[in-house]
């Protein structure tokens, strides 16, 4: 077992974001979590991550618990984190931004071997290795993310939402970089997503995330239809939207 | 005309010093939002230990006597530890406060070292003469500059180039600057945080160390007191520059340090008394024109 989430609750002052997350990532899993805005996707991410400490429950990579360490230690276990909103470092150039995520791996040989093969899959990149990533587009930055993150030699990759505010056509490359990535350098993919369209034909398993707990967890091969989903996602069915209509 | 000249000279040796006093506190609310007000404390204790403690009105120096290139080290040494000392006991607890909480517990630093230097060394201000040398004037044309005034801009030079490099070329000081942009994205690159405050503490203490030797040299005499003006009017150009901006605090400093010495020498006698309410008001004027200071941080803008 990679990760394993067990019953996390994590509060923010007065407001409760998770109520009893579980979940676990296997070894070279793809697995989705979907949910609606503010359902807790982001926190059980940064929390895996070590950016939030969980008050209750436990998180363990590798069968070691990791609560209570910093993030940086938990980016030297193999973990790494593309966050929401991609987090460039506007001011450094594409390739500062590179390698800062290299710094942790002592042998430098590697690291830069790393690097020149990064460039091979990120050819946009490459062009741009001195422009100040600031002035990238969305869809480059979100590349620099992900390219930023894979040059710490993760096993596991946390993704949150990736195809936030991007065009379809740029998604879709996305979509498609991250499981070239997974391929070549055997990495284990968790994804956050507000909409399971695209997901569901690339991951193995799927969690739904509402209102800070967990509403459903299957293989994508047994929720193709949606259904399941769509009832967790929304959390009513159709004779409950009935009755809210006549009370309305 | 050659009071003109005179006179930029000496504004240019005055931003110097603050320009590095700023450097110091900017450096630190870059990485930590910390606005350092013991900063100016860091620079006494320089300069108070370059003589032997005692509470004598007259001082014996101490480590001030040894040779420059044994003595000036040292100074850096001592004044990195004690940066490094209250990183380690006052910050290091306050990693979650905020901003507000982290600049007040600045002051009870501040506090405690000049009271701790008080009870160490009197609280009578002390004559100091550092290096006579330096005062002797050297004759560029019809000018006459101070050796030391053309010391203290080589001083800041070679000080804003190392700086600048190791921001640039090293691998801490690239992972500084993302740490200053975004410290918990550079956390989860594995950027170590501690490591990489510390490494914005020492040299905070290396510029306080050279402040303290160019300002002891200049003024030669020490209280107590003496890095708060610096500190006050340091943090002025951190505002005036631009908060979180290296360039904007250099910058801010030479601004301060021109305001300054020109009220000292075109305002009527009389008014000259309140130089430094005429200072600030400039500075509110700048920044009523630029609000974010003269070089803004993050001028490259970033797309959603």
């Amino acid at each position: 077992m990679l990760v394993e989430v067990d019953d996390i609750h994590v509060r923010y002052g007065d407001l409760v974001a998770l109520r009893g997350i579980s979940l676990k990532v296997e070894e070279s899993e793809v697995v989705c979590i979907i949910g609606p805005n503010g359902a807790g996707k982001s926190t059980t991410l940064a929390a895996i991550a070590g950016g939030v400490t969980p008050h209750a429950g436990t998180i363990r990579v590798g069968g070691q618990s990791i609560l209570g360490q910093r993030p940086e230690q938990v980016a030297r276990l193999g973990l790494s984190l593309v966050p929401e909103g991609r987090h460039i470092f506007g001011t450094l150039t594409v390739e500062e931004n590179l390698r800062i995520g290299g710094y942790i791996q002592r042998d430098r040989a590697a690291a830069k071997a790393d690097f020149d093969r990064l460039l091979e899959l990120f050819p946009r990149l490459a062009e741009r290795l001195r422009f100040p990533a600031g002035r990238l587009s969305g869809g480059e930055q979100q590349m620099l993310a992900v390219a930023r993150a894979v040059m710490t030699r993760p096993r596991l990759l946390l993704v949150d939402e990736p195809s936030l505010g991007l065009a379809p056509k740029i998604i879709d490359q996305i979509y498609e970089i991250l499981l070239d990535l997974r391929q070549r350098v055997k990495l284990t993919l968790l994804i956050n997503e507000q909409s399971s369209t695209r997901i569901l034909k690339h991951a193995d398993r799927l969690y739904v995330l509402r209102g800070g707990r967990m509403q459903l967890e299957g293989r994508a091969a047994d929720l193709q239809d949606g259904e399941a989903i769509r009832h967790a996602y929304f959390g009513f069915d159709e004779g409950q939207a009935a009755r809210m209509e006549t009370t309305a | 005309m050659i009071q003109l000249l005179q006179n930029l000279i000496d504004a240019i040796s005055l931003g110097s010093i603050y320009a590095l006093v700023a450097l110091g506190i900017g450096l630190l609310f870059g990485i930590l939002r910390l606005i350092n007000f013991a900063h100016g404390d860091f620079i006494t204790i320089g300069s108070y230990a370059l003589i032997v403690p005692s509470a004598d009105v007259t001082a014996r120096l101490l480590i001030g006597a040894w040779a420059w290139p044994v003595m000036i080290p040292t100074i850096c040494l001592i004044v990195v530890i004690v940066a490094l000392l209250t990183d380690a006991l006052a910050f290091r607890p306050l990693r979650r406060a905020s901003s507000p909480t982290l600049m007040i517990a600045s002051f009870a630093v501040s506090y405690i070292i000049q009271h701790g230097v008080l009870m160490a060394y009197g609280s009578r201000p002390k004559a100091v003469d550092l290096w006579s040398g330096a005062n002797t004037q050297v004759l560029i044309g019809d000018l006459r500059v101070p050796m030391l005034q053309l010391i203290t801009l080589a001083v800041t030079l070679v000080l804003m180039l190392a700086i600048s490099l190791f921001l640039k070329k090293t691998s801490y000081g690239v992972q500084m600057r993302a740490a200053a942009e975004d410290f918990r994205m550079a956390q989860y690159l594995g950027v170590r945080g501690n490591v990489v405050i510390g490494i914005a503490f020492a040299i905070s203490g290396i510029l306080a160390a050279a402040v303290s030797l160019l300002y002891t040299t200049q003024s030669g005499s020490l209280s107590y007191t003496m890095g708060v003006p610096l500190a006050l009017f340091a943090f002025v150009a951190v505002v005036v520059g631009g908060m979180g901006s290296l360039v904007g605090a250099v910058v801010g400093g030479f601004t301060i340090g021109f305001i300054v010495t020109m009220l000292q020498a075109y305002l009527p006698p009389d008014l000259r008394a309140f130089r430094d309410a005429f200072a600030f008001a400039f500075v509110i004027l700048v920044l009523l024109v630029r609000p974010a200071g003269l070089v803004p941080a993050r001028s490259t803008f970033e797309r959603v």
